[in-house]
């Protein structure tokens, strides 16, 4: 196709739709490899919604969305599929199989998708848990645990198959300022380690700051993308008061 | 109009609080018009305006408006005593009636507590299409939305049979992603701990049947002939109906509230993104759980409901146990027989398939997963019974 080789993911005219109602319109974007790409914006703008299409849980009214230069939405089922499984995905609230311990639950993909023999997978799954933090509560139910254990190891089921691409949505939701720094410190350690490209959902300022190389930033009055680029540099350079308000924390003005 | 602030600005909220905590008694709300120089309506507001007691409307102003022109609108609180969000909600009704006859709101005498909730009533803007607006559809709307959402429905249904079958078709060539013990946990929990409820409610149909049966046929002298009623009865129709609904009531629920719940949790959606599909996952294993042990339970329910006829020919009319058995045996012919375990078999497809369609289509709240079990058994009971008179006119057509 037509987008650069380092472009990871393109968003090209995508518009975001539930029956007549549309809730986002004409998006474009260009992720690039080993890029942190935040999707900002007030509550209920569709930023969640934008990733959900990423994801392929909703079709899009308008628009596609390209991986490695190749279309998502015009490609087959079984293309999709294989797309699907180099990503990984954390959903806000872990979102873990609940009848299973948390090995069992990054042991699945694992089983499902690899030729690893039954200890090998368990050995993956300890290593995975480990890497998020989480040695010594393998054999624990999703449910036994506290919520921010939940986030990560959901975060840890995402790493299951070494994705290319990691999906976050709302990675800071519910969790206090201490493991929400932490989690964001990991995700950075992670980029460095696996040279993964991650996509996030955030409103959460200090987090953005501290991650993001770029972003899109979406606006619920005007159902478009307001802004795209670095936040910090959008907090510099950007004009736009929706955007500035956003950035700062509605005392726009008084900086610039 | 200014000398009153000063004596406004002390009752605020607060000062309302402690003073209700010390003097119980109230004295009650009035509000008053008076004019001092023209074109400027004065509402006079006294006693307590809170909100357990009843409040004077503001229908005095609206007349007084509507007799001559009036330009401005203050407020006299000098007799305003404690006062809360009651106070509030008739003074934004005074506001928006000023808003209606482009007159000017006074609020600088306000107590200065209340000047403040107006302010912040103010500042947040009402979304105007955010507000639910009630559009009553016409007969012909709404006759042609119910249909819309029956076709929905139906063709719903249908595709989600579709899926399970080809879903079906992938685990015979080896290509599903299924898992096998979480087909024999299913069946661990919809075939062995049900044979409890299964027994009881079965012998009691039994025991019930001969009763009913052994008083009719006294008349004709043909009680013996109560073993044939029982056996016949039971092993082509209520043995297999009866288990169906109970597993409907049991294993269908459960199957709902276990897929809806994984709903509202977002784990279906994780299942989505890892490419695995929650039919083959999760739909397949609970639907071949079923097949495979309601022909079973189906068998089982005979036996009991049989041993339920017995106990009762034995003690009230004294067949003996082995005439019993051997007219059961006369009466119930292979095909009856294979019959009712077929349907069994078919009953257990629709209690999976109404269990596991309903979960599936659950919203995301908790709220829905209670509405997606209540359908599931609704569903499924009537399914297996509309199903039942089908196969009845079947029967009756291929003499079976």
């Amino acid at each position: 196709m037509t987008s650069a080789p380092d472009v990871k993911i393109e968003i090209r005219d995508l518009t975001m739709a539930f029956g007549s109602f549309v809730v986002m319109r004409d998006i474009s974007a260009a992720i690039k490899h080993g890029e942190i790409f935040v999707i900002m914006g007030g509550s209920g703008c569709g930023k969640s919604t934008l990733l959900r299409h990423m994801l392929g849980l909703q079709s899009p009214a308008k628009g596609d969305i390209f991986y490695d230069g190749t279309s998502f939405w015009q490609s087959n089922e079984e293309d999709r599929q294989a797309k699907l499984r180099r990503f990984g995905v954390l959903f806000q609230g872990g979102a873990l199989w609940s009848s299973m311990t948390l090995v069992e639950n990054v042991s699945l993909p694992l089983g499902e998708y690899t030729d690893l023999s039954a200890p090998d997978i368990a050995d993956m799954a300890r290593l995975k848990l480990a890497l998020v933090g989480l040695k010594g509560f393998e054999d624990y139910y999703p449910a036994e645990i506290s919520g921010g254990m939940r986030k990560r190891a959901g975060l840890a089921r995402a790493l299951a198959l070494d994705p290319d691409v990691l999906f976050f949505d709302e990675p800071s939701a519910g969790l206090d300022p201490i493991s929400s720094r932490n989690l964001d410190e990991l995700m950075l350690q992670l980029r460095e380690t696996l040279g993964a490209t991650f996509v996030v959902v955030s409103h959460d300022l200090s987090s953005i700051f501290t991650i993001a190389d770029n972003s899109v930033f979406l606006d619920r009055v005007t159902c478009t993308m307001r802004a795209q680029g670095k936040p910090s540099e959008l907090l510099k350079h950007s004009t736009d008061p929706a955007v500035r308000q956003f950035l700062t924390r509605g005392d726009s003005g008084a900086a610039h | 109009m200014n000398d009153h602030s000063g004596e406004a600005r002390t009752v605020s909220p607060l000062d309302g609080r402690s003073k209700r905590e010390v003097a119980p008694d109230s004295s009650p709300a009035r509000l008053g018009v008076r004019r001092d120089e023209p074109g400027v309506l004065i509402v006079e507001l006294s006693g307590d305006w809170l909100v357990r007691s009843a409040l004077p409307d503001v229908s005095a102003v609206a007349r007084e408006i509507a007799r001559s022109p009036v330009s401005a609108l203050e407020f006299d609180v000098s007799g305003l005593g404690r006062w809360d969000s009651a106070l509030m909600v008739r003074v934004l009704a005074l506001q928006e009636l000023c808003a209606k006859g482009k007159i000017e709101f006074r609020s600088q005498t306000l107590p200065s507590g209340l000047a403040k909730l107006v302010a912040l009533w103010q500042a947040v803007p009402e979304k105007k299409d955010a507000a639910r607006q009630e559009v009553k559809p016409s007969f012909l709307e709404r006759t042609g939305l119910s249909w819309l959402a029956a076709w929905a429905a139906a063709t719903g249904m249908l595709r989600f049979m579709g899926e399970i079958v080809l879903a079906f078709l992938k685990l015979v060539r080896g290509r599903a992603q299924f898992r096998w013990g979480d087909m024999f946990l299913a069946m661990q929990q919809s075939g062995p701990q049900a044979l409890g409820i299964v027994a009881l409610i079965n012998f009691l149909v039994g025991l019930i049947l001969a009763f009913v049966g052994a008083n009719e046929l006294a008349k004709f002298g043909g009680s013996i002939y109560t073993a044939d009623l029982v056996a016949v009865a039971t092993v082509r129709e209520m043995g297999c109906i009866m288990t169906g609904i109970i597993l409907c009531g049991r294993t269908g629920a459960a199957f709902a509230a276990q897929l809806g719940t994984m709903k509202v949790n977002q784990e279906i959606e994780a299942f989505q993104t890892f490419g695995i599909s929650p039919i083959e996952f999760l739909v397949l294993p609970r639907t071949l759980a079923l097949i495979l042990t309601m022909p079973l339970l189906c068998i089982f329910a005979d036996l009991i409901s049989i041993a339920g006829g017995l106990v009762v020919s034995t003690l009230l009319l004294h067949i003996t146990p082995e005439l019993y058995l051997r007219r059961t045996v006369e009466a119930v012919t292979l095909a009856s027989f294979l019959l009712g375990v077929f349907k069994g078999a078919c009953y257990g497809v629709l209690v999976a398939l109404s269990g596991c369609l309903r979960g599936m289509q659950c919203g995301t709240n908790a709220a829905a997963v209670g509405e997606a079990t209540t359908s599931a058994v609704v569903t499924g009971i009537t399914a297996i019974i509309a199903s039942d008179g089908l196969f009845a006119v079947i029967c009756n057509v291929l003499h079976i």
